[in-house]
């Protein structure tokens, strides 16, 4: 991290499902990502979200649209 | 002990469908969709390793279609009631189990029309006749791929061409053949499958679902059930999102952990392979039947047109106490009367009494139904 911006994305989907099959379909393309609880101040959903580095955004929105994996956006990470 | 009771439910399962039961409850427990911790993933994953493993059974392109019900009759239920309201019409055949007919009898009261299109004493049907019944009104078509109470096996893809050329939906019960018979949603042109997961899935009890063809628009189909569902937590309406919108409640996770197991078992052996295995028992329970003197055998008699399932009758006895006298007797276990579908008995011809149903399984050997076909020789001969 660095002048206070992330080094990190959020990105925040419907449902813990859409998590694992987004999380499923990204690690088959080779991109590291971890889920993480959905941060309290993004959505207040209860369910989990996928962390990814900032620099794998375009790539991640990339596969996820021709997996047609529905999510809702991407966020940045405040720390 | 001879267990020939596998159209009701699957028995012995692969070891492997108990270990992924008894490591869930050790090592995970909690529920998928609520709470971000690491059991809750894990309790995700498997949940989705159980749609991805159905997904590709049934030839399914996106695992998020696939929405787990706690049987097929629950996801019955949710497609007959969400579709039809009071003035539609929907088309059905003569050969369907209570899990459809009681869910169309209850909506004819409400004001639904109900068209039955009669098969044959054998339980075929000529689809031909499918569209004869059609109406502008008409809002789905539903039929069981195969009997549960003589296996035979209707031509759903034929029937599924001819709905979508009227532009009306097909709704498949798939109890009887998911995992014993070759399914795929698109060449079958199937719109809506309803499957269980504790027959040919090889999953526990508890488990079962729908999956949504790739034409289907989910927006034309209410839920049946709602509540909580971990996401969209701030709104006291239910999500309109696949697959949450039908997945209210906590789900039988551990029923799913088995499940996933039971289907990756079966996508290993191969449908084609376990097909294979169950036509060879039914070839040889079939032949073995029709020469002993005394006993009827009902349904398509060709293991081309038929699951593993076989229905017959012991002139002058009743079923049920020929089945009490396989059980007593032979340790064969299998069950008689009406197999909770009396349409199909009366289409066959069978109502009141019903038959005698032997339905082998993946881990059937040759050896018990030739034992099987002994013991109803036997008990003939009484």
């Amino acid at each position: 991290m660095y002048n206070g911006v992330s080094e990190f994305v959020v990105i925040l989907v419907h449902s813990t499902s859409h998590a694992i099959r987004a999380e499923s379909v990204l690690r088959r393309a080779g991109v590291a990502v971890k889920l993480i609880p959905t941060p309290r101040h993004l959505s207040s959903d209860c369910g989990s979200a996928l962390r990814v580095a900032a620099g794998d955004r375009a790539r991640c929105e990339e596969i996820l649209r021709v997996a047609n994996v529905p999510i809702d956006r991407f966020a940045a990470l405040e720390t | 002990m001879i267990y020939l009771d596998n159209a009701a439910t699957s028995w012995p399962k692969p070891e492997s469908v108990a270990e992924a039961m008894t490591r869930f409850l050790h090592d995970i427990g909690a529920t998928p969709g609520r709470s971000g911790h690491r059991l809750a993933h894990a309790a995700e994953r498997v949940r989705f390793q159980a749609r991805e493993a159905v997904a590709e059974l049934f030839g399914a392109t996106d695992p998020l279609r696939v929405v787990f019900t706690i049987n097929a009759t629950t996801a019955i239920n949710l497609v007959l009631f969400g579709l039809l309201a009071p003035g539609s019409h929907v088309v059905t055949t003569g050969m369907e189990h209570n899990a459809v007919m009681r869910p169309l009898r209850a909506l004819e009261r409400r004001g639904v029309q109900v068209s039955i299109v009669p098969c044959g004493p054998d339980g075929t049907l000529d689809p031909a006749t499918v569209p004869h019944c059609f109406r502008p009104n008409t809002q789905l078509v539903v039929v069981n791929h195969a009997s549960n109470v003589c296996g035979t096996v209707l031509p759903v893809r034929e029937i599924g061409a001819l709905a979508r050329k009227a532009g009306i939906p097909l709704l498949v019960d798939a109890a009887q053949t998911g995992g014993a018979w070759p399914i795929d949603l698109r060449r079958d042109n199937i719109d809506l499958l309803a499957f269980s997961g504790h027959k040919g899935l090889l999953g526990p009890s508890g488990t079962g679902g729908l999956v949504f063809g790739p034409e289907f628009d989910v927006k034309r189909l209410p839920p049946l059930i709602h509540g909580g569902t971990g996401s969209r937590s701030e709104h006291e309406v239910q999500p309109d999102f696949l697959p949450d919108k039908y997945e209210a409640g906590t789900p039988n996770t551990v029923g799913l952990a088995g499940l996933a197991a039971g289907v990756r078992w079966v996508l290993e052996r191969g449908v084609t392979c376990i097909r294979e295995h169950e036509a060879a028992l039914l070839g040889r329970l079939l032949d073995g039947l029709r020469a002993v003197p005394g006993v009827r055998v009902f349904g398509t008699l060709d293991v081309r047109t038929q699951t593993a399932v076989v229905a017959f009758a012991l002139v002058g006895k009743s079923p049920d106490t020929v089945a009490q006298a396989l059980d007593e007797r032979f340790g064969i276990l299998c069950r008689p009367g009406l197999h909770c579908a009396p349409l199909a008995h009366r289409t066959l011809g069978t109502a009141p009494l019903g038959t005698v149903r032997f339905s082998p399984g993946p881990f059937t050997s040759v050896d018990e139904v030739e034992q099987a076909v002994c013991a109803v020789r036997e008990l003939a001969h009484v």
